[in-house]
């Protein structure tokens, strides 16, 4: 019997022929990741191992997003601990607000996440990083701050799931959101517990990488121990042209040592024709209309045309799902002739540093602001309700953004709608959720 | 004696502990908003400590964050018994020594307020007020080494001391 691509590569970094669903393993992490929120807590366990150095300094990602620029006194004690566990370790990799962005954008962007690679975060979004072809999984802060000094994790490997994804989808707004909004909308929020979602399909080959990103991103909120799209060329175009920049460490003020950073070749695994999946699930996206996730669950999705006409009070375009350039520009795009709506707040976050800048170059910061929205540098900012758009009482949000549970965004009676960029924005102009093709009309 | 605090399935982290609440990592003060997202935000007023929750399926879905065991532990929930957990939850929960028992049956037979014995060692579980027993589903091996070692932590310290 063949072997999946998540089993692969389990396989190859224990050393293995094989490995099989159910089998417990140490396993070598390549890249190890953490932020303002959950960094804290995982230095504090990492002390508390005995251990005095990390396993490797250049395999440590550290990346203020969640809170920051800082929120409030609380959450700028957050960002100290982990900056000085940076500086205290010469990490490399540590990301200083200004230079750093959503650590999902981040970390591929900055080429610290390969073909191939066992990457791990303290962040369930993690799991975004297996549109590289990798195997990406969140975890708690303790797991994280156990690898910092051992550099490897136990894995149970995960049953995969494979989910097929044929056609060409008709409606030019359709992407990777509403692939995985769809499949959300079959399986449920515990639908791929434990398991490996495996992506495939001519439309998920045909789809960008900001939209596999998207896709991946939220194989969490089925459950899924980790979401995976083969690595072919647009995989690899996309790592060629990331490698991220060599950085510089400082040990005070003054003295600066540069640091040539090893880069893993991507390593390529394909799925065996003959390997075990314990589910199928196809999807034709050819008709498929955008996808609305209902309050209070990710998987409560209805289509866009049943649930055009509820009012909104606040539209939000960014987080690690939905806030990549690809992403600003489709709402850019129905902005530049259409305002926003009157009491209605529109706030555009780019989650990228890098599309946050390009951006500002072509010009779209102004279409967002011209509209009458708000453009923000990098963060997490209202996707969890922590700060740059928390929701009142009774406020309903349409949200690019991941999850819509009780209280996400703001007070527990604020309803959350997730939806793509497209129809936010055209929801931001209408003043209720609706298509963009209801501004043409 | 424990007394039992019933939620239903696919219980989020958000509704374990907000994430406005996520500025700090002390188990008292997150302690003090446990639950405060759920369908029972006063939970943390009425726990007292030793209590249990028992929940359906996929509790402490969503957020990675382990301010949601943290925040049980502090509030002083002694176990959290419940149809199915999240892994993310399940794993943060073993490693910081939060005990998490899986038993349909028992979350079947216990209501609101009833009086809970459980035996972490055995995995029985009582009903007290009713004197109906379950069995819960035993810790895989592997969880329960971890779970033994003290947590995730003392593991890890062993393991750096078998390298040297």
């Amino acid at each position: 019997m063949g072997m999946t691509m998540t089993e692969k590569i389990l396989a190859a970094h224990v050393g293995r022929d094989v490995v099989r669903p159910g089998e417990i393993h140490f396993v070598p992490v390549d890249c190890v990741m953490a932020n303002d929120v959950t960094a804290p807590i995982a230095i504090e366990q990492f002390e508390r191992t005995g251990a005095t150095e990390v396993f490797d300094p250049e395999r440590i990602i550290l990346v203020p997003d969640h809170y920051v620029p800082n929120k409030d006194v609380k959450a700028a004690e957050q960002a100290k601990v982990m900056r000085a566990f940076a500086r205290k370790h010469r990490l490399p990799f540590y990301y200083e607000v200004g230079r750093s962005c959503v650590c999902h954008c981040l970390v591929p962007e900055e080429g610290h996440v390969t073909a191939g690679d066992v990457m791990v975060g303290a962040d369930s979004h993690s799991c975004t990083h297996g549109a590289l072809g990798a195997f990406a999984t969140g975890m708690g802060s303790t797991d994280v701050g156990v690898i910092f000094a051992l550099g490897e994790t136990w894995l149970r490997v995960p049953e995969s799931i494979r989910c097929v994804f044929r056609g060409e989808p008709a409606n030019p707004y359709v992407g990777g959101k509403d692939y995985i909004l769809a499949l959300l909308g079959k399986i449920g929020v515990a639908g791929a517990r434990y398991r490996a979602l495996e992506f495939c399909g001519d439309a998920i080959e045909s789809l960008t990488m900001a939209g596999r990103f998207t896709l991946c991103n939220m194989a969490v909120e089925a459950g899924a121990k980790n979401g995976i799209v083969a690595c072919d060329d647009t995989t690899l175009d996309y790592i060629t042209e990331h490698p991220g920049a060599d950085p510089h460490v400082r040990d005070d003020d003054s003295v600066a040592e540069d640091i040539f950073r090893e880069r893993r070749p991507p390593v390529v695994h394909q799925s065996d024709p003959d390997a075990a999946y314990c589910e199928t699930h196809e999807f034709d996206v050819t008709g498929l209309e955008p996808q609305v996730a209902c309050p209070h669950a990710p998987s409560n999705v209805k289509l866009v045309s049943q649930v055009a006409g509820v009012r909104i009070d606040q539209a939000f375009i960014g987080s690690c799902t939905n806030g990549r350039y690809e992403d600003l520009k489709l709402a850019a795009d129905i902005l530049a002739d259409h305002p926003v709506a009157p009491y209605v707040r529109l706030i555009v976050i780019p989650a990228s540093l890098q599309d946050y800048r390009r951006c500002i170059r072509e010009g779209l910061d102004e279409v967002f602001v011209d509209a009458g929205g708000v453009f923000s540098t990098p963060t997490c900012g209202p996707c969890l309700g922590g700060h740059m758009g928390v929701l009142a009482s009774g406020e309903v949000c349409v949200s690019t953004s991941n999850r819509n549970f009780r209280g996400r965004m703001g007070h527990l009676d604020a309803q959350v709608y997730l939806a793509n960029p497209a129809v936010v924005a055209a929801s931001a102009v209408l003043g209720r959720i609706g298509s963009p093709e209801e501004l043409h009309s | 004696m424990s007394k039992a605090f019933v939620f239903g399935d696919d219980i989020d982290t958000d509704a374990i502990i907000p994430a406005t609440y996520l500025v700090t990592t002390d188990p008292k003060e997150l302690g003090a908003r446990a639950m405060a997202g759920s369908d029972q935000p006063d939970f943390a007023k009425q726990v007292a400590e030793g209590d249990v929750i028992v929940a359906g399926e996929n509790f402490g879905c969503g957020s990675s964050r382990e301010h949601a065991p943290l925040a049980l532990l502090g509030a002083g929930v002694s176990c959290v018994i419940a149809r199915s957990f999240a892994r993310i939850f399940y794993r943060n929960s073993i490693n910081i020594g939060l005990p998490v028992l899986e038993c349909p049956e028992a979350v079947d037979g216990i209501s609101a307020g009833d009086a809970v014995d459980v035996h972490l060692a055995t995995g029985s579980v009582v009903n007290t007020t009713t004197g109906q027993k379950f069995q819960a589903q035993p810790m895989p091996e592997f969880m329960r080494d971890i779970f033994d070692a003290g947590g995730l932590v003392e593991f890890a310290k062993q393991r750096l001391q078998s390298r040297e």
